[in-house]
């Protein structure tokens, strides 16, 4: 019996390099690269381990963006994924978590109806806002059950076995299949793309192409839930944060620069 | 449309209240629950409401009524032996027809490991909007909204998002960040603690805890801590660390290291920090005894606040530094000591691991 399971990816900018414009308080894009949310590369490593070990596994990976974002499924089947869909419309645009999770609900749903879902992986958080909302969202839509920050995965068949990570330890936890799993960068270390698996994909004539979907293939969609009317939360003012230190020598005797200090961590809420 | 206009659109007036999701751990409540205790008090304040603490448990002896002490109006507390440990089913579950049923206006997570589940899954069930990891909260004096004030962007951007036309009103809150409620033990009254005894059966829960292992040593995680204090050459010796050690302790927070002093074999590999080794984004690094080569600092730069010690006065640390102390280590880290030793709430500062660890150590 085929294990179906579905990796949900992100296209991010690289916050490493991330440069914001001071006047407008805005991204400044040009020149910052794009990649693939690096948890989600850990989710994706993940559902191809499975793949490894088990002789009929079937990975769909899923994204929903701009037409830029067929970029990372594409690297997605270049490490192993069969089937890539993009979810991609004007309609989608503004979506809050709520919103985004709505939209890649309803298309998981409508993979599960035709050929069912056993796994669902997200990445635990998106680099570009780090909320890590999107993954229990989408389960709590296909009312299944969740873990998150997931650092170890056992399948066993019926069910999972997962270690979920707590600040200072773990939970081991057992989940029903189906479930949705958001892991995190301790539970593998992700492959490269397969050097002909790239000339597959990134060819002028991919042997596995990447599906286009929009909210026309997605009817089950309710369009007062998604973009940015359907999204309950609303961005009113961004800014870029102050650096709130000038560098500053602390002088004088030694128990009056400690006190110094520490009052002075204090008050900027540092302690 | 503007935001306020829809606002008027939709009729809240029966949506009252602040509610603040306290988190016990093996019966132990979090600091993030005090810190959500003294946010949600000046939000319940800004709007003439009460703040209502909500505590879901097994067998809870002093807590429920310890949040009326620590500023909560009231409190709900639901016993259930299923509600002992977090269980996102059993969780959501009760708290789900809470919230439906009680309808409070805005409600507080604090953004945990677990907060950070729970908090989406009721968005989601709730079909409400939820804000992450706030580092800010404030009521708009005219709509009466909660503004809600987040970093974006690995922290290049804030933002400050609102939800005018769900209610309620939800977030979760950075741990560490909000300034934690005051205990008063001189409250008047018998506490308002109000028990509920949900009904939930272990068959309706898809996901069963197995272990809780809460003893990882906090020590080797240095990119999780928001504390490093990091040792250099200027140490002198492998013994210098055991008086770092201290100096993190008392922060709650762990040691560091530049490459120098794994070379040395003053310490091991997984405590150095730099381009070849590992990097963090700390709250506060203390640099101690580091020149700050170009190698050591792309490690680190990105700390929040970074302090440095160090006899050379030229050294190119202090080009970075927050706070800089020129003289030797050895005379002001014990002054470090002494000070936090005067400030008798600082050992209660942010980090929630070591009061859970404690906590489970009391098990
Ligand atoms: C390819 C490469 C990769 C590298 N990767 C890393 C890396 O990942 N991490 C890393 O740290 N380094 C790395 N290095 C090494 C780096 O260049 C420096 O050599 C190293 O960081 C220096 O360590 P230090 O600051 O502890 O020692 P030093 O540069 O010797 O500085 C010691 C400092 O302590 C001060 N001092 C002495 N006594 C006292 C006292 N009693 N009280 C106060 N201050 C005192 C001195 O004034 C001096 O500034 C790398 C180098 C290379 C070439
Ligand atoms: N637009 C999207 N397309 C596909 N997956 C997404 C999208 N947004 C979020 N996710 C998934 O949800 C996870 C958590 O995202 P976030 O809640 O934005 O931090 C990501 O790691 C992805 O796995």
């Amino acid at each position: 019996m085929t294990i179906n399971i579905a990796v949900c990816i992100k296209q991010v900018p690289n916050t490493n390099q991330v440069k914001i414009d001071k006047k407008t308080g805005t991204l400044i894009r040009k020149g910052i690269k794009t990649i693939c949310n690096p948890d989600d590369k850990n989710a994706m490593e993940e559902a191809l381990k499975l793949k490894d070990k088990y002789d009929d596994v079937k990975i769909t990976v899923i994204s929903m963006g701009p037409s830029q974002a067929t970029e990372i499924i594409k690297e997605a089947l270049a490490m192993g994924a069969d089937r890539g869909i993009l979810l991609s419309d004007r309609k989608f645009a503004g979506s809050d978590t709520l919103a985004t999770s709505t939209i890649l609900a309803t298309a998981l749903r409508k993979i599960q109806e035709k050929e069912g879902l056993d796994i669902i992986f997200c990445g635990r958080q998106a680099i570009d806002g780090d909320t890590a909302q999107v993954g229990p969202q989408i389960a709590q839509h296909l009312d299944l059950p969740i873990i998150s920050y997931v650092q170890e995965l056992k399948y066993l068949g019926e069910k999972v076995q997962v270690k979920r990570a707590l600040e200072n330890g773990y939970m081991q936890i057992e989940a029903q299949i189906p479930v949705v799993l958001t892991t995190i960068s301790d539970l593998n270390k992700p492959r490269y793309p397969h050097m002909r698996r790239i000339f597959d994909v990134f060819g002028k004539n991919p042997v596995i192409p990447v599906e286009t979907w929009t909210a026309d293939d997605l009817p089950d969609l309710d369009n007062t839930q998604i973009g940015l009317n359907g999204s309950p939360t609303r961005v009113i003012k961004t800014y870029t944060p102050d650096r709130t230190f000038k560098g500053e020598i602390l002088e004088g005797e030694t128990a009056h620069v400690a006190h110094i200090l520490i009052e002075s961590l204090k008050q900027k809420q540092i302690l | 449309m503007t935001n306020k206009q829809l606002t008027n659109l939709v009729d809240f007036s029966e949506y009252k209240g602040v509610w603040i999701i306290a988190e016990q751990r093996f019966g132990q409540v979090l600091n993030v629950t005090k810190e959500l205790l003294g946010e949600g008090k000046k939000l319940a304040t800004s709007l003439n409401c009460d703040l209502t603490a909500v505590i879901l448990g097994h067998k809870l002896i002093d807590w429920p009524a310890d949040l009326v002490r620590y500023g909560a109006d009231n409190v709900i507390y639901a016993e259930h032996e299923l509600l002992s440990d977090y269980n996102v089913d059993a969780y959501s579950k009760v708290l789900g027809n809470l919230i439906t049923t009680r309808k409070p206006e805005i409600i507080l997570f604090g953004a945990t490991s677990i907060g950070r589940e729970l908090a989406p899954t009721l968005s989601a069930k709730l079909k409400s909007g939820l804000t992450a990891d706030c580092t800010a909260l404030e009521i708009d004096p005219e709509t009466l909204n909660l503004l809600q004030t987040r970093p974006a962007f690995g922290g290049n951007l804030m933002a400050t998002i609102q939800c005018a036309n769900h209610r309620p009103q939800m977030c979760s809150v950075r741990p560490g960040v909000m300034k934690k409620a005051k205990y008063n033990n001189k409250c008047d009254g018998e506490p308002k603690v109000e028990k509920i005894i949900p009904i939930i059966t272990q068959e309706e829960l898809r996901t069963k805890v197995l272990k809780i292992d809460t003893s990882k040593s906090a020590e080797i995680a240095i990119e999780d801590a928001k504390i490093v204090v990091s040792g250099g050459r200027g140490l002198g010796n492998a013994k210098g660390f055991n008086l770092l050690r201290k100096l993190a302790d008392k922060l709650n927070g762990c040691v560091g290291s530049s490459r120098a002093c794994v070379d040395n074999g003053w310490i091991s590999k997984p405590y150095q920090v730099g381009q070849t080794g590992k990097t963090v984004r700390p709250k506060l690094y203390i640099a101690c005894g580091i020149s700050g080569a170009l190698q050591h600092i792309a490690g680190m730069e990105q700390a929040e606040c970074i302090v440095a010690i160090n006899k050379d006065p030229d050294a190119p640390i202090f080009k970075i530094a927050d706070y800089g102390i020129v003289g030797d280590l050895y005379e002001i880290i014990p002054r470090l000591i002494d000070e936090l030793d005067n400030i008798d709430d600082i050992t209660e500062v942010l980090d929630i691991c070591t009061e859970s660890v404690s906590a489970s150590n009391q098990m």
